[in-house]
């Protein structure tokens, strides 16, 4: 991450707040979906399994909606070319990921907020091994949604796309933080998550590396 | 001199069946203004694009050299600046913004005396501050010519320059091109006959649909 990456954040920040690309559809998002969670579920009792597990389905589902921005507007607004012409592929994939992986943060921290408030079951007694947790599941839900943006971004159907081609990509993350949440709610220690853990850890090593080899040819038409 | 040239090897484009020109070799070196013309749909987008790295060749590749060793693909675009009716500007931010941000992004410092010499030059000055979505398409082109000139690129890339511009602004647009041709390489790509008019030679690209080889 240098100087370059860090101006291209800026653009992207100043342009999202102008223009409320993504922040608009996440934030409608969050609250439509954890309504009608709220809704469905009524009076009645949830376990602590389905909290963690819904609570990522609202993540996924989250990040669907709004972090294929990146790109999308980019090649939807035709300014992809002044992109291209102005910085190497590495510096654009890690100015766009450095946003995405803002983006995250905030939109899953609003979630877990939002989650503690109106979930009873929701109740995290190891909150070291949630916040590991949660932060390598961001990570590298960040860096997977930013290369799939990538990608569809230069397909036809973005939309419909987009969720198809995450889903697989995304499913070992996310049903391994599933797992990681169920833990830290029941008070595991991190010995007891170590290989959860490890997992997410190999994936996000994984998936960075991958996306930087793989967005040279991405980029490049 | 700019000791800056750009070379064509073996060059081919297909967009799957369709060939869109084969076996184009040229080089352009040092200086002056080159110019590449054809029919609509020949392939003159295409080359350009391909010159400044934003698409591959289907076959062949491109050289560009400075003091005869040569770019690395990645670098690339701090050689290069670009002009076309497709290249769009951030339409949410002022003309002093955009430039400002692509400035810090391709990791320079804004010259500012340089950029308010341009601003001046393509007559946007008064306007440097207003948002790009308020400028008319003739001020949109204007604008994307200090985008490409404002690092000062040995090598300028000019597909249809003239578009959009009326007469006052197609002459600043020739002043400028002939004024940065006597240190770095401008390559026009276009029909019109003025544009064409004041480069030293031309690539016809219907002559590379059957394999003719030659750069008149």
């Amino acid at each position: 991450m240098n100087t370059k990456a860090y101006a291209l954040y800026k653009k992207d920040f100043n342009s999202e707040l102008r223009t409320r690309y993504a922040v608009n559809s996440l934030a409608m998002f969050i609250i439509v979906a954890i309504s009608v969670i709220l809704f469905s579920i009524g009076n009645e009792k949830i376990s602590q399994s389905l909290t963690g597990g819904l609570f990522w389905v609202v993540i996924f589902f989250s990040a669907m909606s709004g972090l294929s921005r990146v790109f999308v507007s980019e090649e939807e607004r035709g300014t992809s070319l002044a992109l291209h012409l102005v910085a190497a592929p590495s510096t654009i994939f890690s100015g766009k990921l450095l946003f995405n992986v803002i983006l995250v943060f905030c939109m899953n921290i609003i979630i877990a907020f939002l989650y503690s408030m109106l979930f009873e079951a929701f109740i995290i007694r190891n909150f070291s091994l949630f916040a590991v947790s949660f932060i390598l599941g961001n990570i590298g839900l960040a860096v997977a949604s930013t290369i799939i943006a990538a990608i569809i971004s230069k397909a036809g159907a973005k939309g419909t796309l987009y969720p198809v081609l995450s889903f697989p990509i995304l499913l070992p993350l996310i049903l391994t933080s599933v797992q990681l949440t169920l833990l830290a709610n029941q008070g595991a220690g991190f010995g007891d998550a170590k290989f959860e853990l490890a997992i997410v850890f190999c994936y996000d090593v994984i998936i960075l590396t991958g996306s930087y080899m793989l967005f040279d040819f991405v980029w490049k038409d | 001199m700019s000791n800056y040239s750009v070379e064509a090897v073996e060059l081919n484009k297909t967009f799957g069946r369709r060939l869109i020109f084969k076996n184009l070799n040229f080089e352009f070196e040092d200086k002056g203004i080159f110019g590449i013309s054809g029919a609509n749909g020949s392939g003159k987008s295409t080359l350009v694009k391909i010159i400044a790295g934003v698409i591959s060749p289907t076959q062949g590749k491109i050289i560009h050299k400075e003091d005869h060793k040569e770019i690395p693909p990645e670098n690339l675009h701090n050689y290069i600046g670009f002009v076309s009716p497709y290249l769009v500007l951030y339409e949410e931010f002022s003309a002093y913004e955009n430039l400002s941000y692509f400035a810090r992004i391709r990791g320079v410092e804004l010259n500012k005396e340089k950029i308010d010499y341009l601003l001046n030059e393509f007559l946007l000055f008064d306007r440097r501050n207003d948002f790009v979505k308020a400028y008319s398409s003739g001020m949109k082109q204007r604008l994307k010519f200090i985008f490409a000139l404002m690092h000062s690129p040995k090598l300028i890339i000019l597909d249809e320059p003239t578009s959009n511009l009326d007469d006052k602004g197609k002459e600043s647009v020739y002043k400028i091109i002939e004024s940065e041709s006597k240190t770095s390489i401008a390559v026009i790509a276009s029909n019109e006959k003025s544009d064409l008019a004041i480069c030293e030679s031309i690539i016809e690209l219907e002559k590379f649909k059957n394999n003719k080889m030659n750069h008149s």
